[in-house]
């Protein structure tokens, strides 16, 4: 059985799997606690436009997403700021923008429909050697991010307006973890596809917040079940033929039920 | 007397509605002053202004003498605000890790934690009675307990002006008086300048020795002996309510 292991297309789909999970579970934590959940599910729209907009002008399609849903990102943080619209219904409209931009395009081009629905539900078996890299690469920068702005990040987490009397920069901090979960977001594109991108950013946080007393422990814990779930829904998959994404995200889901039981709260 | 905090005809609008109007007023080292009004008369909007949370209208404010937006030594003013409902009961910060965020302010980027922050945590976590609560989690505290938390995370920067919004309101007749208690000696032992909004207009003259009270413009500003004593405040006031404000204080 552990010869499946041997395959390069299972050992890519774990390196780039554990990468990419520990930095949608770390993430996934500030995003859940800032009841910010579904900003992951509005950048993954975000993401369906800008591949519909490489794909047609030939660009290569996840490196046309990552500065098209950082735009995104930003767009709905300063929407919500500036006008009179809830961070929710910024995240609607710009969601919005970027289906309406992908059907439109794909309706356009008769070529890339097949291309396009298959970011829809991706598949973490077929990533190139140069995605490995990039989603380790961009993990490694996700992950660094935290670690220096730690301390900031969590401060605004947990009391905005407090955090800025201690001269800490809250709008900057925004715009940061905005940023940061539209990289995660392109990177993870790949691995579950568009429509879970957002249950990979908040399955494994919630599930540890059900587990643990203490953020860094919870961050920690978030890693862990993150991790499982990739490794065994990846295996899964592999040997019952299933659609890895939604494999990974079922294991997930099963985790946060287990989680319920031995919750400590 | 050192100049702490200094307003300059400052006015702030929550749209076209004016919350504060051409407010002045100097608060001077070693001031323990009350500030009180009725309800929306502006007074925690001030602070706000005052701590740079909010957008001023007009005027210019000072701290330490330096103008507020080049000001950056914000270890310096310690503030504990209204509302602890705002703590979010999903949140998994234990005690020492919410109060930890009150030394940010002295910390450079890449921010990181010593050993004698530790220390200091557990100084302020002891003085204040709470050290055992340490490793819980401040969701799981009663409210009185998570006041005493919210207030050890603002005096662990030893800073020089403490302000606070209403802070009694969360907490039991014999837990208040202990906080007063606690506030007067930081005042009269340590010279900490203090600043408390309260409703609280009977027994502030206890404790304070100025009392700014505002209704969106200032109404009196001074010594509370003075205002004892002020005609124009028995105007204002009535007999009765100035004798209420007054009656507590020696």
């Amino acid at each position: 059985m552990i010869e499946f292991l041997q395959y390069s297309f299972i050992q890519k789909a774990f390196i780039a799997g554990a990468f990419i999970s520990i930095a949608c579970s770390t993430l996934g934590i500030f995003l859940v606690l800032r009841k910010m959940s579904l900003i992951g599910d509005g950048l993954s729209h975000v993401g369906f436009g800008a591949i519909a907009i490489g794909l047609f002008f030939g660009i290569y399609p996840l490196i046309a997403a990552i500065p098209l849903v950082m735009l995104g990102s930003i767009v709905i943080l300063k929407i919500s700021e500036k006008a009179k619209v809830y961070g929710d219904a910024a995240i609607g409209i710009i969601s919005a923008v970027g289906i309406s931009t992908g059907v439109i395009l794909s309706s356009l081009s008769s070529g890339f429909n097949v291309d396009l629905f298959s970011y829809l539900f991706g598949n973490i078996l077929s990533i190139s050697s140069t995605e490995v890299i990039l989603s380790i690469l961009l993990s490694i920068i996700v992950l660094l991010m935290i670690y220096f702005f730690y301390w900031d990040l969590f401060s605004a987490t947990f009391d905005e307006e407090y955090a800025k009397t201690t001269g800490i920069k809250t709008n900057s901090i925004n715009i940061l973890l905005t940023l940061l979960t539209a990289l995660t977001v392109v990177l993870t594109v790949k691995m579950a596809g568009i429509m879970l991108v957002s249950a990979l950013l908040i399955l494994p946080a919630v599930t540890a917040l059900q587990l643990t007393n203490g953020f860094k422990k919870a961050m920690f814990i978030g890693g862990v079940v993150s991790l499982i779930s990739v490794v065994t829904g990846i295996t899964i998959s592999f040997f019952i033929n299933l659609p890895t994404g939604a494999t990974i995200v079922l294991v997930n889901v099963m985790l946060f039920m287990l989680s319920l039981i031995n919750s400590k709260r | 007397m050192t100049t702490m905090i200094e307003t300059k005809d400052i006015s702030v609008f929550y749209g076209h509605s004016q919350a504060l109007k051409e407010i002045s007023f100097i608060i001077e080292s070693g001031d323990f002053v009350g500030l009180a009004g009725p309800n929306g008369a502006g007074k925690t909007t001030l602070i706000k202004a005052v701590l740079n949370l909010l957008p001023l209208s007009t005027g210019e404010i000072k701290l330490f003498g330096i103008q507020q937006k080049k000001f950056d030594d914000w270890g310096k003013i310690g503030y504990l605000p209204q509302k602890i409902s705002t703590i979010n009961p999903l949140f998994p910060a234990t005690v020492d890790e919410v109060v930890m965020l009150g030394l940010l302010s002295q910390k450079k980027w890449p921010k990181r934690t010593i050993k004698q922050d530790q220390t200091v945590i557990n100084e302020v976590l002891d003085q204040l009675g709470i050290i055992d609560l340490k490793k819980r989690m401040l969701s799981e505290l009663s409210g009185g307990q998570q006041q005493k938390v919210l207030l050890a995370r603002t005096l662990v920067s030893n800073p020089s002006i403490l302000i606070f919004d209403e802070p009694s309101t969360a907490l039991d007749p014999e837990s208040r008086e202990t906080f007063y208690a606690l506030m007067q000696r930081l005042n009269k032992k340590d010279g900490i300048t203090i600043i408390l909004i309260t409703h609280d207009t009977a027994s502030i003259g206890s404790y304070a020795n100025k009392l700014l009270y505002i209704d969106k413009s200032i109404i009196y500003f001074g010594m509370f002996s003075d205002f004892c004593k002020s005609e124009d405040m028995n105007t204002y006031f009535g007999k009765f309510v100035q004798h209420l404000i007054c009656h507590q204080h020696s």
